[in-house]
């Protein structure tokens, strides 16, 4: 069943001079359970998404039903039914006040979803067992630490049990150990409570660990969608690095043997090494090596590499996702589209 | 029924938060306590009949800082909610099915019993410099000021959720609120001065309402004075709230 169904979902924002349409037409469908990753560079239409999904940025076209109540026609059913993480970086933060305690944040919040005092309190104690922050609970959010802060935050996505998550960012700004911290106890919201998770990142490893499937969008519209293993076999292609022996002779006489090869769509060889582009290298590279061998082409080396999602990225938008700046603060991205924060307003 | 109910809530947060730091209200009352002791004296010099009648000069002196009071304390609410955006907690309020209305309605909430508890401190301390009013005077002056604290908090925070910066909210709100204050004759009548300035200062709402204290003070409840200082006060805390209001309840901000 989709929790998420959104149809030609678009918003256009205007200032003064120009029109920006900041996301043209998605289409998206998530399926009840999943772990969805909404990738893109800054000022591809990310964060407005995600904000038009959350009932936070009134679209200016398209339909979408979410958490089974339609966005548009009520949107406080689908406040009821989801939770919200916001990103902790960038011009605003994860939404917790610094001059609150923990326990305060925790019940106010339930307090939010009209939970009665008595479950609050057991909800509250349950999500800080959970998400370790145990004892922490008298503590002023501004005395936790990064991790233990974003911990916090995504607990109060969860106070009332909400089918669907969405986690901005939930990982940005975290150190390398709190982050793989909280990659499990985001696995865990889906196998624990069959929570359906909805987050964006700027981590191509994230979305690798992480999710079932993956939404690239670019420009305003989505680009790509697949699991992480379908996007990889899609865009790129394995790679397949070769030393033959011989010389330059020999590796002539591989480069014309394999470049005859069907499954071979490209072939270039530079400096003895031959570097062939192959679908499905994993079971492409038998076959290839036994005509090598009847042709008795000795290899000095062989390496097969799978294209990573950051190669994906980089095809589709012509962007790498490590060149986009963490802080959304930033300016506006390079194709002259306003960055995500921009069309915040 | 669900509106009060947010409302209360969003109102013990902020309440638990201001008593969390206190220094902000004793702050907020050092000023007009500082023109009640440093100028007040000097309005006492001044010939009784520029004072309205009676003679006391802190009658005079007195429903000008509870204005001023107001004025300050609710103009510079929207700082908080500047910070409050910026830490995303606003954002966090508007994705939970909790009234919009009420993130502001709660906050206005807290900032009117503020003010009342600020108001009877600097009361008190002007009783304690000489201030004779009747109690009926100075319930109806409190109830002038919650109407001003109302109207000015409210358009205080959507303005401060429209500018989302404190550096162009600070200048903006001074820009407002100093002339305002000139105009409306807090610290010296108005009848001191010349045609012109009379005439300018028509335009300031809360000069009517300044008048409007003014004469209860003295003990004056029935006459136009009154009835034109409340319908002033009624009909800005009416026009400011719905302002207000609209941008926290807009679909997108």
């Amino acid at each position: 069943m989709a929790i998420i169904e959104a149809r030609g979902l678009a918003r256009t924002f205007k200032s003064r001079k120009r029109t920006v349409e900041a996301v043209r037409g998605v289409d998206l469908t998530v399926h009840d359970g999943e772990i969805v990753g909404f990738l893109g560079p800054n000022g591809a239409g990310k964060t407005t998404t995600l904000r038009m999904l959350t009932t936070l940025l009134r679209p200016t076209a398209g339909t979408a039903t979410v958490a089974g109540a339609d966005l548009l026609a009520n949107p406080l059913d689908v406040r009821k039914k989801i939770g919200y993480v916001p990103q902790a970086i960038g011009e605003t933060m994860g939404g917790t006040d610094p001059s609150c305690l923990v326990i305060e944040e925790l019940l106010d919040q339930a307090a939010l979803y009209r939970i009665g005092a008595g479950e609050a309190r057991q909800r509250a104690e349950l999500l800080a067992g959970q998400l370790e922050l145990t004892g922490l609970e008298q503590r002023l959010v501004k005395t936790l630490s990064g991790g233990q802060r974003r911990r916090l935050e995504i607990a109060l996505g969860l106070v009332h049990r909400p089918p669907l998550v969405f986690l901005d960012e939930p990982t940005t700004g975290l150190d390398p150990q709190s982050r793989s911290n909280l990659w499990e106890h985001i696995a865990s919201l889906r196998s624990d409570l069959g929570t359906t998770v909805f987050l964006t990142t700027h981590y191509l490893e994230e979305a690798d660990v992480l999710c079932d499937r993956v939404f690239i969008i670019d420009h305003g519209v989505i680009a790509a969608e697949g699991t992480p293993d379908q996007l990889k076999r899609r865009i790129s292609g394995d790679v397949v690095t070769l030393r033959v022996a011989g010389g330059d002779h020999g590796t002539d006489v591989a480069r014309k043997l394999l470049a005859d090869q069907a499954v071979v769509r490209e072939v270039s060889a530079a400096d003895g090494t031959l570097k062939l582009t192959v679908e499905r290298g994993e079971q492409a590279l038998p076959a290839l090596l036994r005509v090598l061998d009847a042709a008795d082409v000795t290899l000095e080396s062989i390496n097969l590499s799978r294209p990573t999602l950051d190669d994906v990225f980089l095809t589709l938008t012509g962007r790498s996702l490590r060149d986009a700046p963490v802080n959304h603060a930033a300016g506006p991205g390079a194709s002259g589209v306003p960055a995500d924060a921009t069309a915040k307003e | 029924m669900n509106f009060i109910r947010d409302t209360l809530l969003v109102f013990r947060r902020q309440e638990r938060l201001a008593l969390r730091q206190p220094a902000w209200v004793i702050i907020g009352l050092t000023q007009p306590i500082l023109y009640l002791a440093l100028f007040g004296p000097l309005l006492k010099g001044l010939p009784g009949a520029s004072l309205g009648g009676g003679g006391n000069a802190y009658r005079f002196f007195v429903p000008g800082l509870l204005i001023q009071l107001a004025l300050f304390g609710s103009t510079f609410v929207g700082f908080a909610i500047i910070s409050d955006w910026r830490s995303g907690v606003i954002e966090r309020f508007r994705v939970t099915p909790v009234s919009r209305l009420a993130i502001m309605a709660g906050r206005v909430l807290r900032d009117v019993v503020t003010l009342v508890v600020q108001a009877a401190v600097l009361v008190l301390v002007g009783v304690a410099f000489g201030l004779r009013a009747p109690l009926p005077a100075v319930l109806i002056g409190f109830v002038f000021i919650m109407f001003v604290a109302i109207g000015l908090a409210s358009v205080s925070y959507a303005t401060g959720l429209v500018v989302k910066s404190e550096d162009a909210f600070a200048p903006l709100i001074n820009t407002v609120v100093v002339p305002l204050l000139l105009l409306s004759g807090i610290f010296l009548p108005l009848t001191l001065g010349p045609g012109w300035l009379q005439g300018i200062a028509r335009v300031s709402p809360f000069r009517y309402i300044i008048d409007a204290m003014r004469e209860a003070y003295l003990g004056h409840y029935f006459n136009t004075i009154m009835v034109e200082g409340i319908a002033v006060a009624v009909g800005m805390a009416v026009v400011f709230l719905w302002l207000g209001s609209r941008v926290f309840v807009q679909e997108n901000a």
